[in-house]
């Protein structure tokens, strides 16, 4: 029964966690191999606990009733479809982050702080995927929170880590507040908790509304929707690099789930503004984050901005899928879900993979700002060709993994014309067009990001002094790597496996993928549109080989004298190659002054004044100006007019416990 | 005698309430030491009555102690303590009676109107008792607010005690008394605390604030 082992190995992570500092005390030689081996057996076992549910149908699925918990509830779990597809994008971050973390974890200075709480870490997001009850649900949610924010401040020693953490801790209590009451005004006054009665429970209309809008704000602050992602780009980077690819390529999935199991699964049948309100959150996200991340010099943070693009790629499909739902359009509406959940699964390749591959970068030189780094694919050729392929992955370019999810969510643009509101007719165009928007900036932003860092020439002693990362850093990149092509290539059993989940969400499924006419996939039918990420390669492969024939047959083999010009390099200083920041200056030019209310001051000195010129570079984050600094503005206030309370005689302070017993027992008496 | 045990109950839980206004009208302090005396012997004769009528004899300890305690030790104490003082021909500057009693007036009105019909299943001496109970936890909660010398806000919670009392009393069989005493001795600690704190508070005032001050600009 694969759920009794799922729970065993989440129980077996707690174990885990409980034994870590004991063994860190001991001897911090072998802590980090047995931790982080212990953990990537048993997220290979869970792995192999959700492939089996997800692909073994529903005799490997089922649901378990512990006596554990609160007394009248106990703890539910289940193992269906939905849940078995995110145990697999969980566990397999999980499972390879672990593999890295053996490694990686050797250069972790105070290893004490990160042990014990990454079992934990993983327990905790497994046991949210598991839980079948609200209560469980939300405390696996609050643990899976508080155990990263441990990790978040592994390295508290830097100021600009602390806050952070504090941010952090501001926003995952938010969420975690928000869900809390979604799951209230979904159990209703009788206070059922348990998700099989929720689901069959009948649901008011504008009472379903509040608990979307409360699990945008839930799910969507942890997941990293807009104007809730400010935490992100922060404490992502924060965390040790392996702990930063779960974060990002796992954690946001964990949220993706919860707002999928709640809105598509348990709150009833979707009105159409639903689709309104998530296709312009996910658009905006998609747009404005990669708008940040092309701006980044922090190599993790721009990865961490990267994160809240792609979250909101994913949340344009989720959106899509309601408007297929409630129109009843099931065939369109599994495209939208299936797409953009493999879409949530290749992220979380390809975004480890990066973030792997920063990690490699910083144990290897120490920088993580790129106008420091650069000729890194000299010192680190595998590490640097490893972080193309993700590159390369993440800006949607056949025959990688992440063009066949964005395709497949475009293709569900395509049939928007369908749909009877003119509201979405307009808007999922539009919405399509934000997502091609967000690919391209996607394409820029990662040539910028692997350009700068890994060719030219080294900006910085650094750099010039980097080492290549361990075998088992390296080892973990090849399997995502290799995960990356092979779903790119034949993306055809991905998709059939998503089949069950998209029936259990939206009461249809794709067509199912034939194998044979060169691997090619069919999102609708086949004379609608198809693709074959197997045709492409093999064309890539083609041509690569044979330009390289040709080039090798029939070059020149002249001597050519050297020039004067000295290939664009006359100065040998660093400082005179493309930086960061001249790259991304188009983009900022075309972009900023909407986005950030760029602006640029110069100030030039007279002829004969001495003084240095002056380009002064202004960007303001207007969702912090516009959203947080006010609200923070209001807290303040009411904490200062709050503030008189503490300095009240007793008289006073008895008059207003009297005041209010009396007020409430007025109430109670108006309302019995 | 069913119905004449009833009578007696009700009178002699609605003669703790008519002590309450009692001492919420009276304004000298002795006076006031006498009438709650009187406040904690309709209590004892009030619980040693439901020991009676439940034949429960462990009530009879309850009415012992709060004949000793609560008519006796205690108001000869404060006595003593205001003779030592010297303030027992101080005249408290009550914010006008007639409010205060009209606001006593509307209290028992609202408990009435809460309890009787959140009790409605109970079995009548326990309705009625909790309704005129809650009154004089109201009334001494209101004796609490409205004085400012700290012997009478002390007396004024002595009676919300014995209010507390009443109610716990009323409620028939055992575990259920458990679990109201047990229940309201926390929250009867936790206002006894509270009032030490306040007044200690009170007394330091310009001290303490000031090194609160000091200490959170210190903290900043």
């Amino acid at each position: 029964m694969p759920i009794a082992a799922a729970l065993l190995s989440v129980a077996g992570l707690a174990g885990v966690a409980v034994v870590a500092p004991i063994l860190v005390a001991r001897r911090a030689a072998w802590a980090t191999s047995i931790v982080y081996g212990a953990s990537f057996v048993l997220a290979a076992v869970l792995l192999v606990c959700g492939l089996s549910a997800l692909l073994g149908g529903s005799a490997y699925q089922g649901a378990v009733h512990l006596p554990i918990g609160l007394p009248w509830i106990g703890a539910h779990f289940v193992l269906d479809p939905l849940s078995a597809a995110f145990l697999v994008i969980v566990d397999f971050g999980a499972m390879i982050a672990s593999f890295y973390a053996i490694g990686y974890g050797a250069h972790e200075e105070e290893p004490g702080r990160v042990l014990p709480f990454y079992p934990a870490f993983l327990a905790g997001m497994n046991l949210v995927v598991l839980s079948a009850d609200a209560f469980g649900f939300l405390v696996a949610w609050e643990f899976m929170s508080l155990s990263s924010w441990a990790l978040v401040m592994a390295h508290h020693h830097d100021a600009e880590n602390r806050r952070a953490g504090y941010v952090y801790l501001l926003m995952a209590s938010f969420g975690t507040l928000m869900l809390l009451l979604a799951f209230g005004l979904m159990a209703g006054p009788d206070g059922d908790y348990v998700f099989s009665t929720i689901r069959t429970a009948a649901h008011v209309p504008w009472l379903s509304g509040l608990v979307l809008v409360l699990m945008l704000l839930g799910a969507g602050s942890k997941a990293g929707l807009v104007p809730l992602h400010v935490w992100l780009p922060l404490a992502h980077p924060a965390a040790p690099s392996h702990v930063s690819a779960l974060m990002s390529g796992v954690m946001t999935k964990v949220a993706v789930y919860a707002f999928i199991r709640v809105v598509f699964d348990l709150v009833g049948e979707p009105a159409w503004w639903w689709a309104v309100t998530v296709l312009t959150l996910g658009a905006g996200s998609a747009v404005l984050g990669v708008l940040h991340a092309v701006l980044q010099r922090d190599l993790k943070r721009l990865l961490a901005y990267s994160t809240v693009e792609n979250v909101g790629i994913v949340f344009i499909g989720l959106g899509l899928g309601l408007a297929f739902k409630t129109n009843d359009m099931a065939g369109a509406a599994a495209l939208a879900v299936t797409a953009s959940i493999f879409h949530a699964f290749n992220h979380s390749l390809f975004k480890s993979l990066l973030f792997f591959g920063a990690g490699n970068v910083l144990t290897g030189s120490g920088e993580r700002d790129i106008e420091k780094l650069g000729g890194l694919v000299h010192r680190m050729p595998e590490t640097a060709y490893l972080f193309l392929g993700g590159c390369l992955a993440i800006s949607a370019l056949p025959p990688l993994n992440g063009f066949v999810s964005e395709w497949l969510i475009l293709q569900a643009i395509l049939l928007s014309p369908d749909l009877p509101q003119w509201a979405l007719r307009f808007l999922v165009p539009a919405s399509g067009a934000m997502l091609a928007l967000a690919a391209a900036l996607a394409a820029a932003c990662f040539v910028r990001a692997f350009g700068i860092t890994f060719l030219s020439r080294p900006r910085s002693p650094a750099a010039e002094t980097a080492h290549e990362a361990s075998r088992w850093q390296i080892r973990a990149m090849y399997a995502l790597m290799a995960l990356c092509l092979v779903a790119g290539v034949f993306p055809g059993p991905f998709l059939d496996a998503l089949s069950p989940v998209s029936q259990l969400l939206v009461g249809g499924a794709m067509p199912k993928q034939p194998i044979l006419p060169h691997f090619s996939i069919i999102p609708i039918s086949e004379s609608r549109s198809s693709y074959s990420g197997f045709l492409v390669f093999f064309f890539i492969l083609m041509a690569s080989w044979a330009a390289i024939r040709v080039i090798h047959n029939f070059a020149s083999r002249a001597v050519r004298r050297a020039p004067p010009w000295d290939c664009g390099f006359p100065d040998p200083s660093p400082a005179t190659q493309y930086t960061a920041d001249s790259f991304a200056q188009p983009i900022r030019r075309v972009f900023g002054p909407i986005a950030f209310r760029a602006k640029i001051d110069q100030t030039m000195p007279l002829p004969g004044d001495m003084a240095p010129a002056r380009l002064t570079l202004s960007l303001r984050d207007l969702v912090w100006e516009f959203i947080y600094a006010p609200l923070e503005g209001a807290v303040l206030y009411a904490a200062e007019r709050l503030n008189v309370l503490q300095f009240l005689t007793i008289r006073s302070y008895l008059s207003l416990v009297f005041a209010a017993l009396v007020l409430l027992l007025v109430l109670v008496a108006t309302w019995a | 005698m069913e119905r004449f045990s009833l009578d007696a109950a009700h009178l002699l839980a609605g003669g703790m309430v008519l002590v309450s206004f009692m001492m919420l009208y009276q304004n000298r302090i002795l006076g006031l030491l006498n009438v709650f005396a009187a406040h904690a012997v309709v209590l004892s004769l009030s619980v040693a009555w439901q020991a009676y009528v439940q034949a429960a004899p462990h009530l009879f300890v309850t009415a012992a102690i709060a004949l000793l305690l609560k008519a006796i030790t205690i108001p000869v104490a404060l006595h003593h303590m205001v003779l030592r003082l010297g303030v027992h021909r101080d005249i408290e500057t009550v914010g006008g009676i007639g409010p205060t009693m009209l606001m006593g007036m509307g209290l028992v009105a609202l408990s009435m109107v809460v309890m009787l019909p959140a009790a409605a299943e109970a079995d009548p001496i326990a309705r009625e008792d909790l309704a005129l109970a809650l009154s004089v936890i109201l009334l001494g909660l209101l004796m609490m607010v409205t004085r400012q010398n700290a012997i009478s806000q002390i007396v004024g919670f002595m009676s919300l005690e014995n209010g507390l009392v009443l109610a716990a009393t009323g409620a028939r069989g055992m575990p259920l008394v458990v679990e109201i005493s047990v229940a309201f001795s926390v929250l009867v600690a936790f206002i006894v605390i509270g009032v030490f704190l306040f007044r200690i508070r009170e007394r330091f005032d310009t001290i303490d604030t000031q090194a609160l001050d000091d200490f959170r600009e210190g903290r900043e």
